[in-house]
């Protein structure tokens, strides 16, 4: 059982306010996704739920107790850190079985539950290693087998995946997302990463300068994003924003189109522009435009598309999806 | 012109100063040792003889007959580790709060808890010799571990401080998102992750407690004398008895040189962390 609760979180460091004040429903068996740029405050808001920070004021409600004053162990939280941490002094199994031991378990429960989780994350062969013996892929595993081990009411998981190379990457991705299924237990998980948000949470958090900007289902922010920072954010190649009088046509401050949502013409369509850059991945095209009277966009187009540097195109918008913001970003109806 | 340290002509000058240095700082050691098997004559001919005196050990069986030896040397025993003990356990925990938990003033108490050690001691010989006087300390070993204990904390703070600074704090929080106590989060964890730097810090600080003369031999008389009072029992009130003087300092540098040549690795390590990495 996890289910956790902000009420008006406050954190300063000094006189810096660095979370201004957050409300925060996550509910029982959740991926939550905490996302943002860089220096937002992911890490610090995770850090006080984990309660490895002190908040200013508010409350933190764990099963509807608040513990907003308990020691970190009290919160039966578990932490996975994106150095992973583990003890370089002591063995797998060790690492892993430090938690029970602190819990006072007997030795044969102990043997039990790490065995167990060896399992899980096969590490059975590597029990009497020593950290530094492993590589980054195996040192997480155990990061993430020292926090299972606990049972505890929620994981927070804090970037642990921006150590480890790209392919490594997806296939952790993917385990972090099955060990959810199979465990069903509150994970809130930070990361700059929009993709990994995307692909993993139940529920994304968008993290701007300490505050939510936005809290939805991954599909909720891609197609309905409360502001422009959010509809910058979720998606990429990043939404093009058009301002000017482009956007007066349409009654707003700035329009707002996903290089995905474009229709390409090599005769004729709304928006006249010249190709600067075409990136040929294969399975998807990304051409950089530069569009008569707008400036810059970047298209998105699925397959291999036969474009070149100079090529003049017609764009088309998808009407359904185009996305308006007025002067203070927030997104108008549609 | 530079001199190349990877040239062989380099190497070799380097290896031939470095020997001259160390033979220097080595001499009078050298020179205590083989005083110390001269009979009183030798010990002052002139001009010096090196080797060719005919050898002796009258000064240390000498020596052995006429004052305690092993009480001297338990008593330096007592108050190095005793100190280096008591001392070891307010460091770590004072390390721990200025490198795990500093605050815009730590850098300066650092700093100041050092400067302490740049005052000479005979500054406030007088006060602690009254305050001693007073509550009945002199010449007892817990007064004085109590003294080379607080004196030698600035340094032992310092070096363990150095130590925990580079061992990431992420590890200690951990251990206290898995559950462990401070005093845990201590002992199982930060402790065996620092376990050279505090060797070292030991190792140093017996090093210093049994060497130190000044307040040994201001605050003791013989109860609590250790081998520093009793190399000076032999200098010059029983006249100018070179020989025995050597032997008495030979006996009393023995067991702290036996032990530095052990751990000579480890000390190395100790003292030039932070500064080579
Ligand atoms: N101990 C501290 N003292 C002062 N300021 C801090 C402290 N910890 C964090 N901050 C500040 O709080 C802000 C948020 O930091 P935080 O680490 O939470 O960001 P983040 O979103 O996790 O960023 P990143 O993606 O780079 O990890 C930053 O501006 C940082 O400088
Ligand atoms: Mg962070």
């Amino acid at each position: 059982m996890g289910a956790i609760r902000l009420e008006n979180v406050r954190k300063t460091f000094g006189n810096i306010d660095v979370i201004p004040g957050v409300d925060l429903e996550i509910n029982d068996g959740e991926f939550v996704v905490f996302v943002g740029p860089s220096g937002c405050g992911k890490s610090t808001l995770l850090r006080l739920i984990a309660g490895l920070e002190d908040v200013t004021s508010g409350k933190i409600m764990i099963n509807d107790v608040d513990m907003a004053d308990a020691s970190p162990a009290k919160r039966g939280l578990s932490m996975v850190f994106q150095s992973y941490a583990l003890y370089p002094h002591m063995t797998v199994y060790n690492n892993i079985a430090f938690g029970l031991k602190m819990a006072g378990e007997s030795k044969a429960v102990i043997e039990e539950k790490v065995r167990n989780a060896a399992k899980i994350l096969n590490l059975t062969d590597y029990l009497d290693r020593r950290p530094g013996a492993l590589s980054g892929g195996q040192r997480q595993r155990v990061a993430i087998g020292r926090a299972i081990v606990r049972n505890p009411a929620a994981f927070l998981f804090d970037e642990p995946l921006s150590n480890l190379d790209a392919a490594l990457r997806v296939n952790m991705r993917l385990e972090i997302t099955g060990l959810h299924q199979e465990l069903k237990t509150t994970m809130i998980y930070v990361t700059h990463d929009q993709v990994e948000a995307m692909t993993m949470a139940d529920k994304i958090v968008v993290l701007q300068a300490g505050r939510v900007e936005q809290v939805g289902k991954p599909m909720e922010l891609y197609t309905n994003p409360a502001n422009k920072f959010v509809a910058g954010f979720i998606g990429s190649p990043k939404m093009n924003f058009i301002e000017g009088d482009y956007a007066k046509a349409r009654d707003c401050h700035c329009v707002g189109i996903r290089p995905e949502h474009f229709a390409i013409s090599q005769e004729s369509g709304d928006i006249p522009a010249t190709v600067k850059i075409a990136e040929h991945l294969g399975a998807e095209t990304y051409l950089h435009v530069n569009a008569d009277n707008i400036g810059p966009m970047t298209i998105r187009a699925t397959g291999e598309v036969p474009l070149g540097e100079h090529d003049r195109i017609w764009l088309t918008p998808d009407a359904e999806r185009i996305h308006r913001f007025d002067a203070n970003d927030k997104a108008l109806s549609r | 012109m530079e001199t190349n340290f990877k040239s062989p002509t380099g190497k070799i000058a380097y290896s031939v100063f470095a020997w001259i240095v160390g033979l220097a700082i080595f001499f009078p050691i050298l020179w205590m040792a083989l005083t110390s098997f001269k009979s009183e004559i030798d010990a002052v001919n002139m001009p010096p003889l090196f080797f060719d005196f005919n050898w002796t050990l009258e000064n240390y069986t000498g020596i052995l007959e006429q004052s305690n030896y092993f009480k001297f040397a338990m008593n330096s025993i007592i108050l190095s580790f005793g100190s280096t003990i008591i001392g070891l356990v307010f460091a770590v925990t004072c390390a721990w709060a200025m490198a795990f938990n500093p605050t815009k003033r730590t850098k300066d108490t650092l700093l100041w808890m050092l400067s302490t050690k740049m005052m000479p001691p005979v500054g406030v010989l007088v006060p602690i010799y009254l305050m001693f006087r007073d509550w009945g300390l002199l010449d007892s070993r817990f007064g004085l571990i109590m003294v080379l204990f607080l004196m030698n904390l600035p340094i032992m703070v310092w070096m363990l401080y150095t130590y925990f600074k580079e061992i990431p704090k992420d590890i200690l929080e951990a251990a206290r998102m898995d559950g462990a106590t401070l005093p845990k989060e201590i002992f199982f964890v930060l402790l065996p992750m620092a376990v050279p730097g505090i060797a070292s810090t030991m190792l140093l600080n017996i090093i210093l407690a049994w060497n130190e003369a000044f307040w040994t031999l201001n605050l003791t008389t013989s109860d609590a004398a250790p081998l520093t009072a009793f190399i000076a029992s032999y200098s010059s009130p029983e006249g100018l008895f070179w020989a025995k003087l050597s032997a008495a300092s030979t006996l009393a540098v023995a067991p702290i040189l036996v032990v530095g040549w052990f751990s000579q690795k480890q000390l190395v390590r100790g003292l030039t962390f932070g500064a080579v990495k």
